[in-house]
């Protein structure tokens, strides 16, 4: 079988999140070659080395020939890429980019098309879900193809603060993949990827919406990838009492981030927002001053590698996600904190 | 500008969500209902709209009978028609409510000059149906906005009684992709899917209220139709709660938390 999976570039490697689904796509392409079930992350094209041409997962990048990451694509069991070359597909396209899909996917008889459930991934496969006329399984976790020629699927609801068992049957099968939930894997044995051009057959409306990207960088990105990140949420009290909060972050190498009563308030900014409806964090510390920990905040934090939380209520929700707490007032315990760290660093 | 924001009724879940004995639903007897937050942004960016071009916004959901009360939310905040795709209380996958919610777009003559959805459901998250409709209406779609400008076309007519719907208006839709700013310029009528923090929603006011609660909604109930993603079963994920250790009580807990940042290699 073959499995199509969309990927993403960060710079002129694959972005991360594409390792994830090509992970993930792997998997899938595997458990059709053993469908009892027992799907393991072996490679799909790993049967026989290389694998037949056509079989296991082909990654579409958008983009010049030239320009298709081969080693990345090589170390993750990628057999067959395809770059898919227009005049005018000079930037993204949604509707074009789907439409391309759609082509590619008739023209090899795929099964499946993955594409990381970003906000470019999420809107191409449902592009191509309405072109095809096809349902389309959103943020999987996990995925494998039954002896019926269906896909047994796990995805994530409520960002994840939930889990759906369920069953897909779709030609070809689209699924998006939870990129915190499925960590990147290369495969076992590199493959030969060849690289083939595809010019797809566009039409006037696939092109109406098209991106021009500014060059203004927005906020958000340094919250996502922070290392450390000083959470504030109710228990801060108002727009005045985030001052405190910043100065530890500060003195941590880190940024602020705020639960969504403290947007939706208007005290700070949305773009501070960590949880379902602002940023997904990432970080080695999540230090939670006054957050209750309601599941669409922690659905935000699900990839931080350690939380410790500053609560005044030993029962807040947030202290059974914490792997550490200290039962108190934020507006003392902070302080405090900075006071000692300060001192610290003039007293080695 | 005529503008239709679609809206869906999702529970209010706090700390902790709970699923049903039968694994179907989410258990919400001690929860109420809510729209999704990315959803109340496009009611309070189509009333900003309406407010500014003159116009209608009209509010529509599909979802069981009390799915009303969100819509009188939704009128309170500023809609001024409300429409309400009744169903049995069964869950409609995103396909089918796409088709739905065409489908009484196109019974109502396509007379929107913009079609705001939220950019993803909060419980189901199926990031599709502002898509789907757009394929169904032949109308251009971008996603995930999070700042929109409607300006009046150059050459005018916007407006005006009898004109073609979304003539003469064009759109400027920005969001964010990897720290970058996208830009997309489109021409109206046009489906805008949104994310939480385009806008900051208004309170309700008194009068807004009082003016929702008296409000007519009308109704009409497709049928249900099954599709090709079937739920089987849901569940909370295993592994999710843990106890804290708890480091301390108020300030005197302060050397401990030290000590655990200089071990987790954040103090610099």
């Amino acid at each position: 079988m073959t499995v199509l999976c969309l990927v993403e570039l960060d710079g002129d490697a694959v972005a991360d999140v594409s390792l994830r689904a090509l992970t993930f796509a792997r998997s899938l392409a595997a458990s059709a070659a053993s469908p009892a079930g027992g799907a393991g992350p072996r490679a799909g094209g790993a049967d026989g080395g290389a694998g037949r041409a056509g079989e296991g997962v082909t990654a579409v990048v958008f983009g010049e020939a030239g320009s298709v990451p081969v080693a990345d694509l090589s170390a993750y069991g990628v057999a067959g890429a395809c770059a898919v070359e227009s005049g005018e597909l000079t930037g993204y396209a949604p509707q074009a980019w789907a439409r391309a899909l759609a082509g590619l996917a008739a023209g090899r008889s795929a099964t499946a098309v993955v594409a990381a459930g970003t906000d470019r991934g999420s809107e191409v496969l449902a592009h191509l879900g309405a072109i095809t006329g096809q349902p389309m399984a959103a943020n999987c976790v996990s995925a494998e193809v039954t002896g019926a020629g269906s896909v047994r699927l796990v995805r994530q609801r409520w960002a994840g603060s939930l889990l759906e068992d369920a069953v897909l049957d779709g030609s070809p099968a689209l699924l998006t993949v939870a990129a915190d939930a499925v960590p990147a894997a290369a495969a076992g044995q590199p493959a030969e990827t060849s690289v083939r051009a595809y010019r797809p057959v566009l039409g006037e409306a696939d092109l109406r919406v098209r991106a021009a990207e500014s060059a203004g960088r927005s906020a958000g990105a340094s919250l996502a990838t922070a290392r450390v990140v000083v959470g504030g949420g109710r228990g801060v009290g108002g727009p005045d009492g985030f001052g405190v909060l910043e100065e530890l972050a500060g003195l941590l190498g880190g940024v602020v981030g705020v639960s969504r009563v403290v947007t939706s308030e208007g005290w700070r900014p949305h773009r501070q927002q960590v949880g379902q409806t602002g940023t997904r964090i990432s970080p080695e510390l999540y230090l939670a001053c006054g957050i209750s920990g309601a599941i669409q905040h922690m659905a935000g934090c699900l990839s931080a590698k350690h939380i410790v939380a500053v609560n005044t209520d030993p029962d807040a929700p947030i202290i059974s996600h914490a792997d550490y707490a200290v039962i108190g007032d934020l507006n003392q315990v902070i302080p405090a904190l900075v006071a000692a760290i300060r001192a610290r660093g003039t007293t080695p | 500008m005529e503008i239709l924001t679609c809206v869906k009724r999702v529970p209010m879940v706090g700390g902790k969500i709970v699923v049903t004995a039968d694994g179907q639903d989410v258990d919400t007897r001690m929860s109420g209902f809510t729209v999704s937050p990315h959803e109340e942004c496009a009611v309070e960016e189509a009333v900003r709209l309406a407010e500014r071009h003159g116009g209608s916004v009209t509010v529509l959901t599909l979802g069981p009978p009390a799915a009303a009360d969100q819509l009188r939310d939704m009128l309170a905040l500023g809609a001024t028609r409300a429409v309400l795709l009744e169903t049995d209380g069964r869950e409609w996958g995103p396909v089918a409510t796409a088709e739905a919610i065409a489908a009484a777009i196109r019974a109502r003559g396509c007379p929107y000059d913009l079609l705001l959805f939220g950019n993803e459901a909060a419980d189901t998250g199926d990031y599709q149906a502002a898509v789907r409709v757009a394929h169904a209406l032949g109308l251009p779609c971008v996603t995930g906005i999070k700042n929109l400008e409607v300006t009046v076309a150059a050459d005018g007519g916007a407006a005006s009684d009898g004109a073609a719907a979304g003539k003469g208006f064009r759109a400027r839709a920005r969001r964010e992709y990897r720290g970058v700013e996208e830009v997309f310029e489109i021409p109206l009528p046009a489906v805008v899917s949104v994310k939480e923090g385009i806008n900051l929603p208004r309170y309700p006011s008194l009068p807004g209220r009082l003016r929702a609660k008296r409000a007519a909604i009308e109704q009409s109930a497709p049928p249900w139709r099954p599709e090709g993603l079937r739920k089987e079963r849901l569940r909370v994920p295993a592994g999710q709660t843990k106890r804290a250790e708890i480091l301390g009580t108020g300030p005197d807990a302060v050397p401990a938390l030290v000590a655990l940042l200089d071990e987790l290699g954040v103090l610099r």
